[in-house]
């Protein structure tokens, strides 16, 4: 039953750009489905595994940067007599390259995250994202700086001779979104139901009562930072072939703050949290547009509404929703006070 | 060498007031172990505030900043008591999240009300520097460097000499102790966070007028002070004094010597470098981490 | 002290310091296979700090720990548990959030042998392991008798149960050498008895325990030996029979608490 559900939503969404005649409103979408895909690799490592970590952004930058740099080409002085020329690379490789880049760089914060705690790695992971906005923006040679990185070539697949993808247009992209969110799902909801899965839940619940029966600490810090950032990085390669035009905006922290938000909201340690809370937040600002509300305001009503799902709803919504259906469900049923089933069951 | 000499004041007197946005967020970050993300708000609230007063109220300068200073503690008390007394026994998360909120609110209201287009303050100081030689300093940065200290001065004897000030430390150390001993809590947790953002609110009152002000002013300044307190460890007054200075003369001379476009980027670099040697910070005193 | 093979763990002078507090003076002592070994001594007498050595969360400053041949010295807490030895927490101590059976299934981490790749990739193998990990939880639930808990949120569950958890989920690790500490605290009467029975079916399947415990009717009727602590250091080790009659013990404390257990 539950399949066919899935697989009917599913269809419904691949079918949008058939009858979507607006194309700002598919604009819309994928953005969205991007912010979404970056929204469920945060909370894989703030959700399930419970790492407090506000520097997302920086593997979504990190993704797009490289991955266009790549397709773009670059020549760079590392040193003041040793240029490094690399040569414009297909967009699928380019994509690849910013993937695992951004992976290593999640390696590189898990390892840290180990040795660094709480509150404290809140401030290194954000300090880690504003060092590599700084270098984005002040490494002028390689990066273009606030100029920007123009004319990115879009994602081209297929088999010469035979056929060929180009996805230039809305419609394309929106597909490609699509199908990378679902993969990301899919990749996601494998993991969580799994003896990994339930490590990092274990970590994030109970560190001293996970390592007295075997659970490796770094080594599922680091699992799960890699898998997070590479997904990041995935959905911000996605970014940088749709837009075409990168600059170091891309790693402002009130991006990170977006999907945070959509993480928080939706439910953290939920499958379908960040979807609802990328849907909410990533369609709220074009509703509030509609509305001729302004930016700044928009932006307030986002910090009141983030005050206000903590406090009255610090699941988030997925969750609240969960137990209201539950409690109307049992009631309907006539059955007597029994504790509810855990979110474990997701 | 006169560069150099050059470099070293400019670093001591913003070294000043990095100190106070570093005593106000470890007093706020140590005491109360909040992720007090709005700390670079009371920092642009203060310089707002100074704006306000000076150029459309035409207040007295002096009189601007002694204003600002109160109001920005009120705004800090407001905050404490409408958002975060709820949740005094929630998780490091869920407070740092409602802070998220409420620095997002606050700036955009800030914007709001004053556009984003960047503002400057009169000062009654006259324009042409102090010269000292080889150095030269302009009246207005002498100014700020002295009330930086009488207020770092002040801090420091608030809390080591004064009633309230050892309520503070017997609550930082052990909060049920302290509370059983008949130290009054909430009104403990109020007083700290308001005095701590009103450090914040005079660092931005001090440095407004000797820069400009525009909205998002507060986000490197709440930063840095994250690294100073790292830097100085947690709840450290003399840490924080400490960690203010060295974050000032690392960014002058960083700027000066190596690249001016990446000097804010030196404090981070700091903070990555430092935690990954030690991760409690260089002077840590009674760390209970996260 | 004998080292043949029946030796599951010798501590050979173990000292733990705490800044300039000696928690654990020396101690020498052995844990043989099959055995159930107790711990006592008055409260801060450095039991649960022995625990924590020996199972990696605390560095002693001195001594030797070993585990059959293995030296547990340096071993992070999840390395040790691999080798066969697993504690309990003397605060209760469970995944709050997770239901019961998730709880035990956190426990069965070790006995997994998903790779990342097969977990992405979705082969069968892993749904093929995922259900009989979930047979097993069961099969530890009803060892433990929470069968009926199973699907029930472990905030839920009254104290008793919360406790009874814990072993479930530390048996979940397959020891062979099982640390509990006070596990027994803040249990009423019937309940006790009830984990005495459970004691003994968990030694039945041949796994040995090392004890710590504050019930002295429990401690002598479970116990094959018995070692007293005091300050951190062993003042006397024995039999049941031996512990109540000697006088170290009775002085430090074992004579009133004793006649009160019994009275």
């Amino acid at each position: 039953m539950k399949r066919w559900l899935s697989v009917t939503w599913l269809v419904f969404l691949a079918s949008v750009p058939l009858w979507l005649t607006d194309l700002y409103v598919l604009h819309v979408l994928i953005i969205t489905g991007i912010f979404i895909i970056a929204a469920m690799s945060l909370n894989l490592l703030l959700g399930y595994t419970g790492q407090l970590s506000l520097g997302h952004v920086a593997f979504f930058g990190i993704g797009a940067y490289v991955s266009s740099l790549v397709s773009l080409g670059f020549e760079v002085h590392l040193l003041p007599d040793w240029l490094v020329k690399v040569e414009a690379k297909p967009v699928w490789f380019a994509m690849l390259c910013g993937i695992i880049l951004a992976g290593l760089s999640g390696w590189v914060i898990g390892k840290i995250s180990f040795k660094v705690r709480g509150a404290y790695f809140v401030i290194v992971t954000v300090s880690f994202a504003e060092v590599v906005r700084l270098v984005a923006l002040n490494w002028v040679e390689l990066t273009q700086g606030p100029m920007a990185l123009n004319n990115i070539p879009a994602l081209r697949l297929g088999i010469p001779g035979v056929f060929e993808w180009h996805f230039l247009r809305k419609p394309a992209n929106y597909w490609l979104v699509l199908a990378v969110a679902v993969i990301c799902y899919v990749l996601i909801r494998r993991l969580v139901h799994s003896r990994a899965g339930r490590a990092m839940v274990a970590l994030r619940e109970n560190e001293p009562l996970a390592t007295s029966v075997g659970v490796n600490v770094t080594h599922y810090l680091v699992v799960a930072t890699m898998i997070s950032a590479a997904m990041a990085g995935a959905a911000g390669a996605l970014y940088a072939h749709y837009v075409r035009i990168v600059d170091p905006d891309v790693f402002l922290f009130i991006y990170t703050v977006t999907m945070v938000i959509m993480v928080v909201s939706g439910g953290k340690g939920t499958l379908a949290g960040p979807i609802v809370g990328g849907l909410i937040f990533g369609l709220l600002p074009e509703m509030l547009r509609a509305a001729a509300i302004k930016p700044e305001v928009q932006w307030v009503i986002y910090g009141v509404l983030m005050i206000l799902v903590v406090y009255f709803l610090p699941e988030g919504i997925v969750p609240a929703v969960r137990r209201w259906w539950q409690g109307r469900a049992s009631a309907a049923v006539g059955a007597t006070a029994r504790p509810p089933a855990a979110e474990a069951a997701r | 060498m006169d560069q150099l000499l050059q470099h070293g004041l400019n670093a001591l007197i913003l070294g000043g007031t990095y100190a106070l946005l570093g005593i106000g967020l470890t007093l706020i970050f140590g005491i109360m172990r909040v992720v007090n993300f709005t700390h670079g708000e009371l920092y642009s609230f203060g310089a707002y505030m100074m704006f306000m007063w000076v150029m459309f109220a035409g207040v007295n300068f002096f009189l601007a900043l002694i204003l600002a200073v109160v109001l920005g503690m009120m705004l800090g008390a407001t905050l404490e008591f409408l958002l975060l007394r709820r949740l005094r026994g929630a998780d490091i998360d869920t407070t740092m999240l409602v802070m998220i909120g409420a620095w997002i609110a606050l700036q955009n209201m800030e914007q709001l009300t004053w556009s984003g287009v960047a503002k400057s303050i009169d000062t009654p100081f006259p324009s042409a520097p102090l010269v000292l030689g080889p150095v030269s300093v302009s009246w207005n940065r002498l100014f700020v460097f002295v009330v930086a200290l009488g207020l770092i001065a002040a801090s420091y004897a608030l809390i080591n000499r004064t009633r309230l000030g050892k309520a503070m430390r017997a609550t930082f150390q052990d909060r049920e102790t302290a509370a059983l001993m008949g130290v009054e809590i909430n009104f403990i947790h109020t007083a700290t966070f308001a005095l701590g953002s009103g450090l914040a609110a005079a660092a931005g009152a001090l440095l407004g007028p000797v820069f400009v002000v525009y909205p998002t002013m507060g986000d490197l300044a709440s930063l840095k002070a994250f690294a100073i307190v790292i830097l100085g460890g947690l709840g450290s007054i003399p840490g924080a004094t400490i960690g203010g200075f060295i974050l000032a003369f690392m960014e002058e001379l960083g700027a000066g010597y190596v690249s001016s476009g990446f000097r804010d980027g030196m404090g981070f670099l700091v903070i990555i470098v430092i935690l990954l040697i030690k991760p409690t910070g260089l002077f840590a005193q009674k760390e209970r981490i996260g | 002290m004998t080292t043949g093979a029946d030796v599951e763990l010798a501590v050979e002078a173990l000292t733990i310091r705490f800044g300039g507090l000696t928690a654990v003076d020396a101690a020498t002592f052995e844990v043989r296979k099959g055995e159930v070994l107790s711990l006592i001594g008055p409260n801060g007498a450095g039991k649960t700090t022995a625990f924590n050595a020996i199972t990696g969360y605390a560095a002693p400053a001195g001594g030797e720990l070993r585990y059959r041949q293995a030296r547990l010295n340096g071993l992070e807490p999840n390395a040790i548990a691999a080798l066969g030895v697993v504690r309990t927490f003397q605060k209760t101590s469970v995944f709050t959030g997770q239901t019961v059976h998730g709880n035990v299934a956190i426990g069965l981490h070790l006995q997994s042998k998903q790779r990342p790749l097969a977990i992405l990739l979705g082969l069968p193998s892993v749904a093929r392991e995922e259900r009989e990990l979930a047979e097993e939880a069961s099969r530890i639930l009803r060892f433990v008798g929470l069968e009926a808990r199973a699907h029930h949120v472990a905030s839920s569950l009254p104290y008793g149960e919360l406790r009874l958890l814990e072993v479930a989920i530390a048996l979940a690790a397959k020891p062979r050498l099982l640390l509990l500490d006070e596990p027994v605290s803040g249990m009423n009467p019937t309940e006790t008895a009830s984990f005495m029975h459970l004691l003994a079916r968990i030694r039945a399947n041949g796994i040995t325990v090392l004890l710590v415990e504050h019930d002295m009717k429990m401690v002598m009727g479970v116990s094959d030996r018995i070692v007293c602590l005091n300050h951190g250091r062993i003042i006397a080790q024995g039999s049941p029979a031996e512990i109540q009659r000697n006088p170290d013990v009775i002085r430090a404390y074992l004579g009133e608490r004793y006649a009160r257990a019994h009275g």
